[in-house]
């Protein structure tokens, strides 16, 4: 389902980042660990098609990611990849419904309200469907953003400490809903955190070693 | 939801930078197409009364004038001439005179010229009537339409002129009698009151001895006691006992050697007849008349004029590229703060295009309010200003109607827009999300 082989990245062209092989099958949860600095955030990038490596693979349900052109790798993140940031960012100008909307309309699917209304209820937050994002709570929040996240059913929900913004009792609840959520559709959920609270949530884990800064030199 | 509505609610959600820009935008297409409308319908104006008149000839003075003042209306005479120099203008006969309009002004009613004349007139004007007949006797008027229009005029209504163009002042002793009313020609006929030469002769010698007594009776109009009006079916001679007719009435005046009229219209038999081209420059330096081509002395109206819209216009072009600068700089400080939202964008699904065109969807989006609020101010200006417009220039001003250029404006609008729009655009095209991202 989830399969990186070699992953290298280098922001400078100097210095490499190098991260360990990833497989991870259809349905499974992981969780990937790490201090700051150890390049959590750009390996999630990488997984997401954000970033493109220096060297090596990302393999989403099938499809190599580094052989898709620039805007067929938009479209395929659209359909198939769910992304959650530790932050959750909304179109200001959209209330929460239509940001959902957007999200389906992006990734070329029908716009579909009965889904997100339901997605929205599965949630929590049903009752917000017509409010701004900035009449949301923290917490009201970051479910908002997985419920965008999951909107078009990806095959692979990733997720940016999506709990280390949260107090204890959301962290909790996100957790859940998060590994709820992603069963309800059969994906694959990896999330990078350094948030040790969730440790206890999920068995399979990843552990990224610092990083040594390498030379290419 | 799509893009267009996106871009919508993006405008929408700063709605004092969408109210600058809109404005901005809709000062200049306004002001552009008001300019564009009333320079239009003026040499409109100046073209259609134009009537195939090669020359007008009246007292010295200014040419100028006593064009304004024959033609449109709109000046008063520069003095009156005496028939015994004129009559050989009016003589059907004259070889190089195809038609002679003889007209005697000084007299309105209720801000309407009347204008004691001849048949010839309405072929000039290609003028039909709508309602009863043509001026006969004395004291009987024939009215243009906007004349039975706004004063409310029926055949078999009466009224007393007054001295000059302005109304109330001056009355004069005699009743006039509607006896027919014009159809609407959209010229200046429909702004005049016609009647036979003699009758302003008639009114002025007896207005001397009168004009005390009728002060009292201000407006006390027949016709406003009348409260049903019958159509009357409009009795128009055939063109050829028409022109038999003004024939007769033109000889008929020129037996009258004694007095005075204030201009005769002049149409050539032939434009290309060295004499006829000849005969302003006669008259102007052999005979005390003169004599003032229209179409030069429009052109030189007009050039004076158009040096004036002309500076104005290209003020109205400035303040259009201004919006556009605003639209722009609306637009690009907008991306600042919108950066993450344009890489959530491209997280979502979009692509580099797809941002690309966010961006300029807002700038044309911007540019079709400006436009359509232009648009609204530009032609309600017009409709508020068409009833100084028409009692100055005597002529209807329309403000519901569209000028090809103003659909080249829209054009030039959507234009605007996009360039403003462009950089921005290429800007959010550009921008790096996983940096974007990453920062938070």
């Amino acid at each position: 389902m989830l399969q990186t082989k070699d992953l290298t990245y280098s922001y400078d062209g100097k210095h490499l980042l190098h991260f360990p092989d990833i497989t991870c099958q259809k349905g499974e949860h992981w969780l990937i660990l790490g201090q700051s600095g150890c390049g959590k955030t750009t390996l999630l990038h990488l997984l997401g098609g954000l970033l493109t490596p220096t060297a090596g693979t990302v393999t989403v349900a099938g499809t190599a990611l580094e052989r898709l052109s620039a805007s067929q790798l938009d479209h395929f993140r659209g359909q198939h990849i769910g992304i959650i940031f530790q932050v959750p960012h909304f179109i200001r100008s959209l209330n929460v419904g239509e940001n959902l909307a957007l999200a389906q309309h992006l990734a070329g699917l029908p716009v579909n309200y009965d889904r997100i209304q339901s997605l929205l209820d599965r949630l929590g937050i049903g009752h917000k469907t017509n409010r701004p994002p900035e009449a949301l709570s923290q917490g009201e929040r970051q479910r908002a953003a997985i419920a965008r996240a999951l909107v078009n059913k990806p095959a692979l929900i990733l997720a940016d400490e999506p709990t280390s913004a949260l107090d204890d009792v959301n962290a909790d609840e996100v957790a859940k809903l998060l590994e709820e959520t992603a069963a309800d559709v059969n994906a694959t959920l990896l999330i990078v955190t350094h948030d040790s609270r969730l440790k206890s949530h999920f068995s399979k884990k990843i552990e990224l070693e610092p990083q040594q800064v390498q030379s290419t030199l | 939801m799509n893009l267009l509505k996106l871009s919508w609610k993006n405008l929408l959600y700063k709605p004092l930078n969408l109210l600058l820009s809109v404005v901005l935008f809709a000062l200049g297409v306004g002001l552009v197409s008001f300019l564009l409308n009333v320079n239009h319908q003026l040499e409109e104006n100046f073209n259609k009364n134009l009537a195939g008149i090669d020359l007008v000839i009246g007292a010295k003075g200014s040419p100028l004038q006593l064009i304004l003042c024959s033609m449109y209306h709109v000046d008063n005479p520069t003095g009156n001439i005496p028939l015994e120099s004129a009559r050989a203008f009016l003589n059907p006969k004259h070889p190089l005179i195809a038609t002679a309009v003889p007209l005697s002004l000084g007299d309105s009613y209720r801000g309407f010229r009347i204008a004691g004349t001849t048949y010839d007139i309405l072929e000039l004007y290609k003028a039909r009537l709508a309602q009863g007949r043509l001026w006969e006797k004395d004291m009987e008027v024939t009215v243009g339409a906007t004349v039975a229009g706004k004063l409310h005029l029926h055949v078999g209504d009466t009224f007393k002129s007054s001295h000059g163009l302005v109304e109330g002042f001056d009355e004069h002793e005699h009743d006039f009698r509607v006896v027919g009313i014009l159809e609407p020609t959209g010229s200046v006929i429909d702004q005049l009151i016609l009647t036979t030469t003699q009758s302003i002769w008639a009114s002025h010698e007896h207005s001397a001895v009168a004009s005390d007594s009728t002060a009292h009776e201000a407006h006390d109009h027949s016709h406003e006691h009348e409260h049903e009006h019958v159509e009357v079916a409009p009795q128009m001679p055939d063109s050829v006992s028409l022109r038999k007719a003004a024939e007769a009435q033109r000889l008929e005046l020129m037996n009258h050697s004694d007095k005075q009229i204030t201009s005769i219209l002049i149409r050539f038999r032939s434009r290309t007849n060295i004499q006829a081209l000849n005969m302003g420059r006669n008259i102007n330096e052999n005979t005390d008349l003169m004599a003032a081509s229209p179409p030069n002395e429009i052109a030189r109206l007009q050039t004076s004029m158009g040096q004036g819209a002309n500076t104005l216009r290209w003020l109205a072009w400035v303040i259009v590229v201004v919006s556009g600068l605003s639209v722009f700089i609306s637009l690009y400080s907008s991306l600042k703060e919108r950066k993450y939202e344009l890489a959530l964008v491209r997280v979502m699904g979009g692509t580099r295009s797809t941002l690309f065109l966010l961006i300029i969807l807002e700038g044309l989006l911007l540019a079709v309010l400006g436009y359509v609020a232009g648009m609204v101010v530009s032609h309600s200006g017009l409709a508020l200003v068409a009833g100084y417009l028409e009692k100055s220039y005597r002529y209807a001003f329309t403000s519901l109607k569209f000028l090809p250029e103003e659909g080249w404006l829209f054009l030039g609008s959507l234009a605007v827009g996009f360039v403003a729009a462009l950089l921005p655009a290429w800007q959010a095209r550009n921008t790096d999300i996983s940096e974007t991202l990453a920062k938070g």
